[in-house]
């Protein structure tokens, strides 16, 4: 559960982050006040309280919402809500990591798909991402790793993940060193499986391109 | 709910926030302080030349990196209760109270964090200044003492920063622990007066004016150290 809850986050919070780089590097200076906004109430506010907003912040909302469709308990689920409040924050920090690796591509590499005729969407797809992946993967493998560590907060609204499931066994065995041990582990592990599949996924990003030697 | 009773509401409990803060600041003060002086010596010897040196800090560094501050926390207030030898030792009556495990967790934690960015700093420090003091005579402790650590306290500053920045947040997990700091206080309000959104965002924008009268705040601090007087403007 908490990797599924992790990958589905990663996939809001890439798009998030992708929306939210557009959005700040935009001339438009509207759009540029909203990437900014978003991003500062996002990184000053505690994951914590993003989670439980999601959940318990919702519910008139979701109620109100399911009025109109016919079904005034619509509620949230918690994975649905823990997706949607981590995915929140990893976009925040994702359009930073975005930001910068935008920046750092020449804008002749648009300007020239602009000339050969190419749609904004196409050069976007093409030329931009396939580039912007290579640099932006560092940056966002800390951001995964870190978001890893945050699925735990979703225990705190009964989401069945690791955190959760420990909690359930210390209490059940009246040994929660051990489980709560057994679960820092499994984090442990975790987070070094995704280290060697980071380090992979840069590997091979990296193909062709030399590499700055200290 | 109109206005003026939701206005009355938060007045009514606004001391309770207050004191929900105060405890916030408290935890997080003394946590990124204590957790500093823990984190020389673990910075130190990560940053040493033989790995017999490297190799303690590195374990514990990466088990409080690698694992959530929450799990750490119910480890240290629900976990170390299993073991007899720690009831009954000296230290069980702090052991026992969710302020002292909170706290401990909490500096344990950034220790671990800081050190982290201490041992950047440290190598981080241009080879040829270190290799300069060695070469005027000074003894490997005076480098340390008068070139290394001087000019990794600057590099690392504007991460430790960051780093208090980060603890605020993640302070917001002690409520678990029944402590009533900011996000306590929002719980208990919820269960009393079943307004989840309003104290939620109250709660919010306590954090958010917190983020950014310290942001201010450190970026005087760079200005005072002079962080910056090495680079080219």
């Amino acid at each position: 559960m908490t990797i599924r809850l992790s990958l589905a986050s990663v996939v809001l919070g890439l798009l998030l982050g992708l929306l939210g780089a557009s959005a700040k590097i935009s001339s438009n200076i509207a759009l540029r006040g909203a990437g900014g906004f978003y991003t500062s109430l996002v990184r000053g506010v505690p994951e914590t309280l993003w989670v439980l907003m999601a959940y318990y912040g919702t519910t008139s909302l979701m109620n109100w919402l399911g009025s109109h469709f016919g079904n005034p308990h619509l509620t949230l689920s918690p994975f649905a809500a823990g997706t949607i409040a981590l995915g929140l924050c990893f976009g925040a920090y994702a359009t930073e990591v975005f930001r910068g690796a935008l920046l750092s591509l020449h804008p002749g590499q648009r300007e020239a798909g602009l000339a050969l005729g190419m749609s904004r969407l196409r050069i976007f797809w093409r030329i931009t991402l396939p580039q912007l992946w290579r640099v932006a993967l560092p940056g966002l493998g800390n951001l995964y790793l870190i978001m890893l560590k945050d699925t735990a907060l979703v225990s705190l609204i009964s989401l069945e993940e690791i955190m959760r499931k420990a909690q359930v066994a210390a209490n059940a065995t009246k040994e929660p060193f051990t489980f709560y041990f057994m679960a820092a582990l499994i984090y442990l592990g975790l987070t070094v499986v995704i280290m060697a599949a980071l380090h992979w996924f840069e590997y091979r990003a990296n193909r062709g391109y030399a590499r700055t030697e200290l | 709910m109109s206005w003026a009773e939701r206005w009355e509401m938060i007045v009514r409990w606004a001391p309770m926030l207050w004191d929900g803060t105060l405890v916030t600041l408290q935890l997080v003060g003394i946590a990124v302080v204590v957790g500093l002086f823990f984190a020389i010596p673990l910075g130190l010897a990560r940053a040493s030349r033989h790995w017999y040196i490297r190799a303690l800090p590195y374990s514990y560094i990466f088990f409080f990196r690698g694992t959530p501050l929450l799990l750490q926390l119910f480890l240290v207030y629900y976990g170390l209760s299993q073991f007899e030898v720690v009831r009954d030792s000296v230290l069980w009556p702090y052991l026992r109270e969710p302020y002292w495990c909170a706290l401990i967790t909490m500096t344990l934690h950034t220790a671990a964090y800081i050190a982290e960015i201490l041992r950047g700093a440290i190598q981080a420090v241009p080879p040829g200044e270190v290799e300069a003091a060695r070469a005027l005579g000074m003894s490997r402790r005076q480098a340390l003492q008068h070139i290394i650590l001087p000019r990794a306290i600057r590099i690392g500053l504007p991460a430790y920063g960051n780093e208090i920045i980060l603890m605020l947040k993640a302070s917001a997990v002690v409520y678990t622990v029944t402590l009533l700091d900011i996000m306590g206080v929002v719980r208990t309000l919820n269960a009393r007066t079943y307004q989840y959104e309003m104290f939620f965002l109250i709660a919010g924008l306590i954090y958010l004016v917190i983020t950014l009268v310290f942001t201010q705040l450190f970026k005087l601090v760079e200005r005072w150290l002079k962080v910056d007087a090495s680079r080219t403007r």
